[in-house]
């Protein structure tokens, strides 16, 4: 059990090295497009955390 | 004679082109008329059964709308040979790779709940327990699955698309008025004029029509179907057609209920065939058949969406073409989540409501993003080349992108917040 943990740790981490840098040329479009992107899922999750808050209430 | 050797030279020319069509067709009418899953089918009746046929042409709309979005993983898929997931850890690294794969996994497995919500109630119409529909469903998906071709596994889905299309019959034996359905239902209008409960419909429409799962399903189909960039025109016939095929039963479904539960409010789709058996015995058993069909079709769809998905960032074997004991962790996924899927209904007291409704919020977090993602990369040329995003593409995709992501957000609000939607 602890050894497929940990081969599923190092398999993340390998996955996160490959995947390190995005090969997407970062024009200012693609820039501007994940900060919004950014800003609508916070906005998203804050919404659901008030939603969470309201139905424990 | 130079007519008819003429008329024999377009006949064998259009013969072939017919029999190479039906060799790519498949991803694009597949993922189209799997859209119409349980869920699309609840909402699609209850749309009729509240509004007639008023809101046809709003459907007729959602053609291109569902074209434009996903004959672009088409090009994708068959440019990069690269499904969804991993073009997104590709693109934009692995933060937005990880939440688009785990958003993706927690989306598709409560998708697969409401689809096993959907068959089992379906079937209960016709006195089948719900641990038989899930053992049988589990069965048959399996053999489905199992025999280690893709074209079999093709095949045999869209057979089951074919089955969707039994309420076209089922519209006809209700008799409905054509000339009511012509002019209610083709010119555009508000029904009660623009009001909270009518825009909920609308966006419900909408957030049925284009779902997250199938941005994924389909490029990954692409990709395990090997269709290259030649192919790219008949991918995306394929899904023109499957976007008309697709709403061209979710027509024939508000006809149904729209000629014969005008006015009933319907939670369910297996609540409507069930009213709809009262008036009409066969319409209604067609109505509880292709509800069935409908979620085995998500079912096969949405199980394969996330599969995939892991299987090309973990680097497993993860094609429908090699056999369990190639492709172990692939197939493995693939029945954890549909069987876990399939359990969660059974457990006496288990919160399906809430589910249904958490599907719809959650879908709307990973809309957006993959629509996003989708149109930037469909913008890179250095991997597009020739079949990058032209100025009107980026236009027209753009706009559509942004539609879904406004309507389907304050669709995700409405469902946390209904108040605020009520006139």
């Amino acid at each position: 059990m602890s050894n497929s943990l940990m081969r599923l740790v190092r398999k993340i981490g390998e996955i996160n090295h490959r995947y390190r840098t995005p090969r997407i040329a970062m024009s200012s479009g693609v820039k501007i497009s994940l900060m919004a992107l950014r800003f609508y899922l916070l906005f998203l999750v804050s919404v659901m955390v008030y939603k969470f808050v309201l139905l424990l209430k | 004679m130079n007519f008819f050797s003429k008329l024999y030279y377009r006949f064998r020319k259009m013969w072939k082109a017919i029999r190479l069509y039906l060799i790519i067709a498949g991803p694009g009418i597949v993922v189209m008329v799997a859209d119409n899953d349980a869920g699309g089918i609840t909402t699609y009746a209850a749309t009729g059964a509240k509004y007639g046929y008023s809101l046809i042409w709003f459907l007729l709309i959602l053609i291109p709308v569902a074209y434009y979005v996903q004959e672009m993983t088409v090009r994708l898929g068959a440019v990069t040979k690269r499904g969804h997931a991993e073009a997104i850890f590709d693109g934009f690294g692995a933060f937005w790779g990880w939440f688009s794969l785990i958003d993706l996994m927690i989306v598709d497995w409560l998708t697969l709940v409401t689809e096993f919500i959907g068959m089992t109630s379906a079937l209960a119409i016709f006195g089948v327990p719900p641990w038989l529909t899930v053992l049988g469903v589990c069965a048959l998906l399996a053999v489905i699955v199992l025999n280690g071709r893709y074209w079999t596994w093709e095949k045999i889905a869209l057979l089951f698309c074919a089955l969707n299309l039994i309420y076209i019959p089922g519209a006809f034996m209700v008799h409905p008025s054509v000339s009511d359905i012509f002019r209610e239902g083709f010119v555009p209008n508000f029904p009660g004029g623009m009001n909270g409960e009518l825009f909920f419909f609308l966006m419900a429409n909408i957030g049925t029509t284009i779902a997250p799962w199938m941005l994924f399903f389909q490029q990954s189909a692409v990709v395990d179907k090997g269709m290259l960039e030649k192919d790219i025109p008949w991918g995306k016939f394929d899904t023109l057609l499957g976007s008309a095929l697709t709403i061209l039963v979710a027509v024939f479904i508000v006809i149904v209920t729209g000629t014969v539960l005008k006015g009933v409010d319907i939670d369910s789709a297996s609540q409507a065939a069930e009213l709809l058996m009262k008036s009409n015995h066969w319409v209604g058993t067609f109505m509880a058949i292709g509800l069935f069909d409908a979620g085995l079709l998500g079912a096969i769809c949405i199980s394969l969406a996330s599969s995939w998905a892991f299987g090309e960032i973990f680097g497993w074997a993860h094609s429908l073409n090699q056999k369990i004991k190639e492709a172990r962790w692939f197939y493995a996924s693939y029945f954890f989540t549909l069987i876990t899927a399939g359990l969660v209904v059974l457990i006496p007291g288990a919160p399906l409501i809430l589910i249904t409704l958490f599907v719809q919020v959650i879908a709307v977090t990973l809309l957006p993003a993959a629509l996003v993602f989708l149109i930037l990369l469909l913008n890179d040329r250095r991997t597009m080349g020739e079949y990058c995003n032209k100025p009107w593409q980026n236009w027209v995709g753009g706009f559509i992108v942004l539609s879904i992501v406004v309507l389907s957000s304050l669709y995700g609000i409405s469902v946390m917040f209904p108040s605020l939607f009520q006139s």
